[in-house]
């Protein structure tokens, strides 16, 4: 998020603030309002939003403007640039953004008679927009490399070449080869296409300054759609027994005849493989980001309690911040690498084609024997 | 629980986005990466092997040439001492010849010689005869008008003869 965009407002804050931090403090009032404040604050910024904030509170905001695309029942098709719309604001062309409810900070629709609707919104949101523009710059990279390592294929590379080659190899070789096992080499593009694209967008997740900044993986539709892709790979490349060991376990038979309660639990299994792949990542980025936020939002709600404990919890919450940004940064690496480690193994699991071994002559004899 | 409902709108712009790159790169980007760091791991590889190789080459060619000169230097001493050998017996034989030659040549020298001898003295013999009947001859010619005379110069000549003799 944009954490260092806080930072620089927190000192601008801070010089403004010792100098009128009188008139903060007599207005006690205002804390509990502040805090209430908070919750919406940090779930604000970890939510999407219609247009691309880079500076600026309350009335003066400089903002990237970004297209709204709204399909509704009732009007059709419509497109407009979110400049158009301010949250409370009156309703444009019967469109407006929630201010409450269940679909607060989404564009709804009221129709004549009053009711309140959600058009199919595929508007190119802050996420939607960063991802295009990670999206871009991961290809922009990884096919330059591509095209640098083509031209001279038997030269070793040196500089950013060379680091995104050993980057990728070190994942290619100690992440996909040794869990897919046999045919990596078919699953190996896939893999690393998703490592570099959450490793890219949580990067520029962290990094607070305009193209970066959005909440992108931590938003479970990013998630998810990774996870369905996941999903999908496993399953359709599963092997026969994969298949048998699902729809019929070797367990004994009443287990699945004539309620199939090992099948249902072995399918539903599947699911939750890559329904936990997405709500990591989901839960480990939004945490992260909700982690800078609390500790840089507790500049502003000392600031009721007086300058010296503000500038304590100021010089504090920039340490933190700083701290858990470092933190964020391995966080960023560990959880892409986890995604890509689970779905290699899922992907591994589903290919191994062991056959159930057959009760052999001699375990035969040996029952026979014994009665 | 906004955070936790996914949006359609963002669902929709994920898959493309994500299709995109992960059809780009999938397609062109990983697989000619993974390919070339693959060939330029087997140059690596074989340059390595092709140079154990050539060193391995080079200490057998060593070690043969190595052993060749031992192989050469060995015949060399070999050929040396038989050829000292050869020249020894060839030295012996030519000597033996040679040794043989000359009693040859002696043997013969000396047969001619003994043959000589024996030719002079019976040609020497022969003159005596001859001269000794000569002078017989002129004695009895000149002196041996008498029985005395005659007697007294065979008498002398006969003690001469004995004088001469003796």
């Amino acid at each position: 998020m944009r954490k260092n965009k806080h930072i620089y407002s927190v000192l601008a804050a801070l010089i403004l603030l010792l100098s009128a931090s009188p008139i903060f403090a007599k207005n006690s009032s205002a804390s509990s309002e502040e805090e209430l404040n908070v919750k919406e604050f940090i779930l604000e910024h970890l939510a999407d939003s219609y247009e691309w904030h880079i500076v600026g509170n309350g009335e003066k905001v400089i903002s990237v403007p970004l297209p709204v695309i709204l399909y509704s029942k009732i009007s059709g098709w419509h497109f407009y640039s979110s400049s158009r719309f301010h949250r409370g604001k009156p309703a444009y062309d019967g469109f407006q953004i929630a201010a409450e409810g269940k679909y607060k900070g989404k564009i709804v629709e009221t129709d004549a008679s009053g009711n309140v609707t959600r058009p199919l919104d595929l508007s190119l949101t802050k996420n939607a927009a960063s991802l295009l523009f990670t999206s871009l710059l991961l290809i922009l990279i990884i096919m330059g490399v591509a095209r640098s390592l083509k031209r001279n294929p038997l030269e070793s590379k040196k500089g950013f070449t060379g680091i995104m080659e050993m980057f990728i190899m070190s994942i290619h070789d100690e992440v996909i080869k040794p869990s897919v096992g046999e045919d990596y080499k078919r699953f190996a593009p896939y893999l690393l296409t998703v490592f570099f694209f959450i490793f890219i967008n949580n990067l520029l997740g962290l990094l607070p300054l305009f193209p970066g900044g959005a909440n992108v993986t931590g938003n479970i539709a990013v998630t998810m759609v990774l996870a369905v892709a996941t999903f999908l790979v496993v399953n359709l490349s599963g092997s026969k027994s994969y298949y048998k060991d699902i729809l019929w376990p070797d367990v004994p038979t009443w287990l699945k005849v004539p309620v199939p309660l090992m099948p249902l639990i072995e399918i539903v299994g599947t699911i939750t493989k890559p329904f936990a792949l997405m709500v990591r990542l989901f839960a480990n980025i939004m945490a992260g980001h909700s982690i800078v936020l609390g500790l840089t939002i507790l500049i502003f709600i000392t600031v009721s309690l007086g300058s010296a404990i503000n500038a304590s919890m100021t010089v504090i919450s920039v340490i933190f911040t700083v701290f858990i940004d470092f933190v964020e940064l391995l966080i960023a690496y560990i959880q892409a690498y986890v995604f890509t480690l689970l779905s290699a193994v899922f992907i591994g699991q589903a290919r191994i084609s062991h056959v159930s071994k057959p009760i052999s002559q001699e375990t035969k004899q040996f029952f026979i024997e014994d009665k | 629980m906004s955070l936790l409902s996914p949006e359609p709108g963002l669902l929709f712009w994920m898959m493309l986005s994500f299709g995109i790159v992960l059809f780009v790169l999938a397609k062109y980007g990983f697989p000619i990466i993974l390919k070339m760091v693959d060939t330029r791991h087997n140059y690596i590889e074989e340059s390595l092997q092709s140079a154990r190789k050539a060193q391995e080459e080079l200490a057998r060619v060593k070690e043969t040439g190595e052993a060749l000169l031992a192989h050469t230097r060995k015949e060399q001493a070999l050929i040396l001492k038989e050829t000292a050998r050869k020249k020894d017996i060839l030295i012996e034989q030519a000597r033996e010849e040679a040794r043989l030659e000359a009693e040859k040549i002696i043997v013969t020298a000396r047969d001619q010689i003994h043959a000589e001898k024996e030719e002079a003295i019976l040609s020497i013999r022969k003159e005596v005869s001859r001269l000794s009947i000569d002078l017989a001859e002129r004695i009895l010619r000149e002196k041996l008008i008498t029985n005395e005379d005659q007697m007294g110069m065979i008498d002398r000549l006969l003690d001469e003869i004995e004088i001469s003799k003796s």
